[in-house]
Parts: C-alpha cells; structure tokens; sequence
C-alpha cells in the first residue's frame, strides 16, 4: 500500500468516528453543525494556546540576550582584576547562553508557522461551516424526507472530511507546542539556578554535543582576546608552572 | 476525481492524472524504506505540485467527498513512517 492509501484510509476511518449518524436526518444536520461549531472554537483555542507558548519563549529569549550582556561585563570585570579563570568561566556561559539563543530562535519560528497553519485551517473551516449552515436550512424547507436523505449524507461527508483535516492540523500543533513546552520548562530552571552549562546536555546527539563544545571553546578563546585588546592587556603567558621563574 | 492535499483543500483534477499520482507514490514508498529524507521531501513537493498544478480548486460551499486524500506539505519521512506502521501520521 501506498502513501496515499494509507493517507486516504486514515483520514476516512478518523472521519467514520467523527459523526455518528442520527435517526433523524434532520437532527443529524444540527447535530453536525453543533460539531462544527465547537471544532472552531478547538481551533482558535489551539491558536491562543500556540501564542502563548510563543511568548513564553520569547520572553526567555529577552531574559538570556540580558544574561549575554551580564556576562560579557563580568568577563571584563574579571580579567581587570586579572582573574582569568573566572572571565573564562562567564565567557563559557556567555557562549552556552548564546547557543540557546539561537535554539530558541528555530523554535520560535517553527511556532509562528503552525500559528500561520492553524489560523488558515480557522479561514478554511468557518468558510465551510458558514456554508453548511446555508446548505442545512435549505435541506430542512426544501427536501422530502426521503431526498433530504442524499442531500444530508452529501453534505455530512463534505464536511465531515474539512473537520478531520481541521482536527489533525490541531493535533499537529499541539504537538510541536507540547514539545516546546517540555524544551521551555527546562530552560526556565536553568534561568532559575543559574546553571546554564547543563543546557548543553540536552536533546543533542554526541557529535552535535561535541560540536557545541568546541564552539564554546573557540567562541571563549575569541572573546578572551578580545577583551584583552580592550583592556591593553597583552596575550597571558600560557601555563607557566608554579615560581617557574629562571 | 477529488483529491484533498490535507491542511489545504480539495482540487478536483482529472482521473487520467492517477497514474501519475500513483507513480510518484510509488517513488515515495521506496524514499520512505531506504530513509532518504531529501528524496521524499522532493517526491512529496512533486506530488501535491501536479496536484496544484493540474486542478481546480473546490469552492468551499461545494460538499463532495474525496477519492484521494494526501499528506500535508510539511510531512516528516518520521511521520510517514508512522502512516506505513499504520499508526497513523502522528507518533503514539
């Protein structure tokens, strides 16, 4: 079986629970419309919920541009003093904070897009349930009960299929925004304890770790330097052992 | 024939572009079992392009059902593994 197969069997046998038919054809009309409805306000609640973790992010984006800003001061505060170890140790979170940065960024786009997609799906469905509202009380002052009938199934089928199409673009998204959730709930502790080294470890693989880490050490070494320069502080002499004086 | 790209709409197209689809689909089959991301995300484009490219979009106060129901634009080779596993588009 193919993709689009199993794509059309999904879909018809999500669309087969979505509506169970009623006795009477005219209730099952109401009744489908009463669906529609609520499936609206499922959508515009999935896209409430979408810019509210969108927010979330970015506020903890603000809150670690902030930290990158503290950092760098005390690096330089550091390295004044002539403590490199702890200009080092800032210039390490700095580099992690910044990585996050970035991550975050990726994620914030990813919930604009399905914030986009849901807002598309809410156009689409209110276009079609407005048009089946139409079609509905046309049915009921039109039709014998008998041509109701086929009138009704056309109309349920049509509209059935828009609501599994609707129904799945929620699921989507709140898995991504669930997924996001979990990824923001972890950074917001490690706001909290101050321990942004330990944002590293997660969700990566062993090379993307890896890769981190020496981005991390590259981007310190540079910042280092830098902040030398500013500070008219020549390069450090590299590891001189204790009283290695001649 | 209706086709529905799902997360766009329904386009009514003619039944001749089947083997076309079925083609395609085919190619997919194969992307999705050798793993090869970058091939189904193009073979996917593909698809749901001739689809575009060949129909007419159904008005939104017409009620007919679809023959054909295809994936969204942004399906991962993940969940079209999760499709051919029969569970579905999304995992668990």
């Amino acid at each position: 079986m193919g993709l689009i197969s199993r794509m059309t069997t999904f879909v018809k046998v999500k669309l087969s629970r979505l509506l169970d038919r009623a006795e009477d054809p005219r209730e099952t009309l109401d009744y489908a419309y009463e669906r529609q409805l609520q499936l609206l306000q499922e959508v515009r609640r999935g896209i409430v919920d979408v810019t509210t973790s969108k927010r979330r992010l970015e506020l903890q984006r603000a809150k670690l541009q902030e930290s990158l800003d503290r950092l760098t001061e005390q690096a330089r505060q550091a390295l004044s003093m002539g403590r490199e170890d702890l200009a080092r140790l800032a210039l390490e979170r700095k580099a992690i904070a910044q990585q996050q940065v970035t991550d975050l960024d990726r994620q914030i786009q990813t919930l604009e897009q399905e914030q986009a997609k849901l807002e598309q799906a809410e156009m689409r469905l209110r276009a079609k349930v407005e048009a089946f509202r139409t079609r509905k009380e046309v049915i009921k002052a039109q039709y014998s009960a008998a041509e109701a009938q086929v009138r009704i199934n056309e109309a349920i089928t049509g509209v059935s299929e828009e609501m599994a199409d609707v129904g799945l673009a929620i699921e989507r998204a709140e898995q991504k925004t669930e997924q996001m959730q979990a990824r923001a709930s972890a950074i917001d502790e490690l706001l909290a304890s101050g321990a942004l080294e330990d944002l590293t470890g997660t969700r990566q693989d062993v090379v993307e770790r890896e890769l981190a880490r020496i981005s991390v050490t590259e981007s310190v070494e540079a910042e280092l330097a830098a902040l030398r320069a500013q500070l008219g502080q020549g390069e450090s002499p590299k590891q001189l052992p204790e009283g290695g004086q001649q | 024939m209706i086709v529905r790209i799902l997360t766009e709409g329904q386009y009514r197209v003619e039944s001749s572009l089947y083997d076309q689809l079925n083609a395609l689909d085919n190619a997919i089959v194969e992307a999705v079992a050798a793993g090869d991301e970058a091939r189904f995300q193009s073979l996917l484009t593909e698809l749901l392009d001739t689809v575009r490219r060949h129909g007419i979009p159904v008005s939104p106060d017409e009620f007919v059902e679809s023959d054909v129901i295809l994936p969204p634009p942004d399906t991962t080779l993940e969940e079209a593994r999760h499709l051919f596993a029969g569970d579905g588009l999304l995992p668990g």
